[in-house]
């Protein structure tokens, strides 16, 4: 080791070690970069006096609110201020028109789409899909096949209200869990679930006997889904004849929606979205390609 | 002289007794061993009774081992020199290097299946085991403490050693701080598979977990305090000024934010003694204090070490080492609350934590600086010598990675890029660039002079490392801050009628190529490591006379 008192340079630098060494290892007695102090000052500076500026110190009870006043919720309170302030004219002229009117009038129409497909995106894309496509037991909201009418006045209801949901107006209906109840065998559960099947054209099993499934279909299924199987609206019941299927069209599918029964159900949007955004939304899923 | 002694002992095996030490660590271990068995036939949860199972049978394999150790040595003392030099204590560092790897590897590999999952969700199988909920903190804690802790402990061990010239103090306390943190990883990974969790980011289990972290954590400090206090130097080397930081602000780190009480002693279950904005606040001190002193000062420490030894160059500034330790120490301390920009903790305490985190862009290049300027001399072999370039790269990395986060830690920044991938992205440069390669570095350095080998048994397969991974890094952050910076603008996008451009599930939607890519980045990092454990594995297997043999073509070592 070198002593203390004897300056150890280094050849390559010219710069002096400070004489101790570890392991091999020297250091060099650098200066600090200037730049780098002039920088470390500089944040420094440049944080008391953001410290002056913005709220900062902790007091007893309070704290020191800084020269700006500034704090996050007020910040957060105008932002929210300025964009109602920005979409007021048209979110009143909403509120004031009925669905048909905004319907025939197409500076509010182009405002009710823009506004409901906002609102789709974060409600009701969850189940429906970001396109209104639907998934298994979610219906398709762009075909023009709809279990409670596709008129832009049903489906304001069905958002406003939901389906088998807790509000009081709420769509209701239920289909029976044949059987479960005991009200149909496994068999006639079967034969049933073929004659669904070929209502629509698609295949169906050898065991299929038609006299049969129409006749358990013209007792049990008739007086919710129609004589020929074409649905109806007032109960939610969907048409069997049109090849679009909420669960699936494989006979295990139908044979166990009519074992255990279907009912799925939807929130009631009232409450929880303002009425112009109701209406907005009725108005956007109606323009999606299936309103009627 | 010592030879003789302990060959008098052999031939008279407990003639000297057991030693305090081999009493106390059998005693406290038998205690555990009958509590563990107490709690395994008592509590009603099965995953604690395997907790407590796997306690049981470690607690006894210590007593076992410990009475081993007495009947070997005879009781007599390992000397503390031999032929006037230091008998070192190599075989703890060995085993945290062979742990490192392995732990790293695993903590890779799961990183790689939850950037996947990310990617292609399938890929959960409807497993609960394996979901993401679980699988990530598996994947922080496997390489933040599992493979970086085990570098940590490791090089610590060594490199107090060799700069204070002395032997590590205690015999059986490096091993039982060794053994027992590997065991608590094992305990804390099988914990989250199971579900065991305390639900506290970067701190997940639970109450038993940290009590015996705790007193390894404090046997680590005992350990390497005592190693400095006997040194044979004059002055402490700056690698242990952050090496001591370090240990003992993570001591305190877990205590404060894992202060809980158990529902009761046969529950894994406990809670948390903060609430609220103060449990929040608390847990971002912990979260950015352990990337603080964990992350940072500990890595820097082994750059303070492994750079100036491999380039055989003295360390660029004392002066700066000091101004920029102490300044990084005091400073981190502050900066937590940047990670709640416009949440409920109150805007003064915002104020501060962005204030903080900006002063500590300097005191953070300081280290940088005084990294890359010890190459000053030694830049040429760079070209010849991809460890160093390694170790040289993971400098680079740092100090991106530190201009980043004073940068994010700005609340307009953070506005845009807080919740989004950009944090991943920040997170990662820091975690593969910095705290991977100086690791990488260290360990090529280390195995060659643990197993006593000339040099490593490839410097061309290190190149492809090297490579491999880089690539790889590039393309994991640069996808996360594509992605993150477009989720912060789909987030805050508002149509000129003043509505919101994106839906949230677009914006999910939007990230899937750069998720893919990402993947692709994790699987390349993977790689990389995997070449570097053959590396390993052919060095320590390969007799020294051989290695020298081995052709690298143009590539050479440092020194």
């Amino acid at each position: 080791m070198t002593p203390a008192h004897q300056e150890d340079i280094d050849a390559h630098t010219g710069t002096a070690t400070t004489g101790h060494e570890w392991d091999g290892i020297r250091e060099l007695n650098t200066p600090l970069p200037k730049w780098w102090l002039y920088i470390l000052y500089g944040t420094i500076v440049w944080a008391i006096g953001y410290i002056v500026v913005y709220p900062a110190i902790p007091l007893v009870s309070s704290f020191t609110p800084g020269l700006s006043g500034w704090s996050s919720r007020a910040a957060v309170t105008q932002d929210l201020a300025d964009l109602t302030q920005q979409r007021a004219p048209m979110v009143d002229a909403l509120a004031k028109a009925s669905l048909q009117e905004i319907g025939k009038d197409d500076r509010l129409r182009g405002f009710a789409l823009a506004q409901g497909r906002a609102a789709f995106g974060d409600n009701c894309a969850p189940c429906h899909g970001a396109g209104g496509g639907g998934a298994v037991s979610f219906p398709n909201l762009n075909d023009d096949d709809w279990l409670w009418g596709g008129k832009v006045d049903d489906i304001h209801q069905t958002i406003a209200y939901g389906v088998r949901s807790a509000h009081e107006k709420t769509r209701s209906s239920a289909m029976p869990a044949f059987g479960q109840t005991g009200i149909l065998k496994p068999a006639e559960v079967d034969q049933v679930a073929d004659h669904v099947r070929s209502l629509s054209g698609l295949p169906t099993d050898k065991t299929y006997d038609k006299a049969a499934g129409a006749k358990i279909f013209e007792e049990n299924c008739s007086a919710c889904h129609g004589a020929g199987g074409k649905g109806n609206l007032e109960f939610g019941a969907p048409d069997l004849t049109d090849q679009i299927w909420l669960f699936g069209s494989s006979k295990a599918s139908i044979a166990e929606g009519v074992h255990r029964g279907r009912g799925s159900m939807m929130p009631a949007w009232s409450g929880r979205l303002d009425d112009t955004t109701i209406k907005a939304l009725a108005v956007y899923v109606h323009a999606l390609g299936g309103g009627k | 002289m010592a030879q003789s002694t302990q060959l008098a002992g052999s031939q008279n095996p407990l003639s000297k007794g057991m030693s305090a030490a081999e009493m106390t660590f059998a005693v406290v271990a038998a205690a555990m061993a009958f509590l563990s068995v107490y709690i395994t036939a008592k509590t009603t949860s099965g995953p604690f009774a395997f907790h407590a199972s796997l306690f049981a049978l470690a607690s006894v394999a210590t007593v076992v081992a410990v009475f081993n150790r007495n009947m070997n040595s005879g009781g007599a003392t390992i000397p503390q020199e031999i032929d006037g030099k230091p008998n070192y204590n190599y075989g703890p560092v060995k085993f945290g290097t062979i742990a490192a790897l392995f732990w790293g590897i695993a903590g890779f590999t799961v990183g790689l299946v939850i950037a996947l999952q990310l990617a292609f969700p399938a890929l959960n199988f409807d497993l609960p085991w394996i979901s993401f909920g679980r699988l990530r903190p598996l994947h922080t804690s496997a390489v933040i403490f599992a493979f970086g802790g085990n570098v940590l402990i490791a090089s610590s061990f060594y490199v107090v050693q060799r700069t204070c010239r002395v032997r590590l103090a205690g015999d059986i306390a490096p091993w039982f701080v060794m053994l027992g943190y590997n065991f608590f990883i094992v305990i804390a990974g099988t914990g989250y598979l199971l579900g065991i969790t305390q639900s506290k980011e970067y701190a997940e289990p639970e109450w038993y977990a940290d009590l015996f972290l705790t007193a390894i954590w404090v046997t680590y400090f005992l350990v390497f305090l005592a190693t400095v206090i006997k040194r044979k130097e004059p002055h402490i080397y700056v690698a242990n000024w952050f090496y001591i930081a370090f240990i003992v602000t993570i001591a305190v780190l877990h205590i404060g934010n894992n202060a809980a009480v158990p529902v009761s002693l046969t529950s894994p279950k406990s809670y948390i003694v903060w609430s609220g904005v103060q449990d929040a606040m608390m847990q971002w001190w912990y979260g950015h204090n352990a990337v603080g002193f964990f992350l940072t000062a500990g890595f820097l420490a082994i750059m303070y070490y492994f750079v100036p030894k491999r380039a055989e160059r003295p360390v660029y500034s004392y002066r700066l080492s000091i101004i920029h330790f102490w300044a990084l120490i005091f400073l981190y301390m502050w900066a937590g609350p940047h990670h709640l920009h416009y949440t409920a903790l109150p805007d003064w305490a915002q104020t501060l934590g962005m204030a903080f985190s900006i002063v500590l862009w300097m005191p953070s290049w300081g280290g940088m600086i005084n990294g890359l300027m010890t190459l000053s001399g030694a830049w040429d072999k760079l070209r010849t010598d991809p460890v160093l370039r390694m170790l040289v790269v993971s400098i680079a990395f740092y100090g991106m990675s530190t201009f980043e986060g004073p940068l994010m830690s700005i609340k307009v920044v953070n506005s845009l890029s807080h919740y989004t991938d950009w944090t991943i992205g920040h997170v990662h440069s820091g975690a593969l660039g910095w705290v991977g390669y100086v690791s990488f570095g260290a360990i090529y350095c280390l195995v060659p002079w643990l197993w006593n080998k000339p040099q490593l048994y490839s410097l061309r397969l290190v190149n492809w490392h090297f490579w491999v991974s880089t690539i790889g890094i590039v393309l994991y952050i640069s996808a996360m801050w594509v992605a993150g910076i477009l989720q912060g603008l789909m987030w805050r996008a508002y149509t000129t009628l003043g509505f919101l451009e994106y839906s949230f599930v677009e914006t999910v939607e939007a990230m899937h190529p750069f998720y893919v890519i990402r993947a692709l980045g994790g699987l390349l990092f993977l790689a990389g490591a995997v070449i570097m454990c053959w590396n390993v594995y052919r060095t320590i297997v390969t007799p020294a006379a051989e290695t020298r043999q081995v052709p690298s073509g143009a590539l050479a070592p440092a020194h």
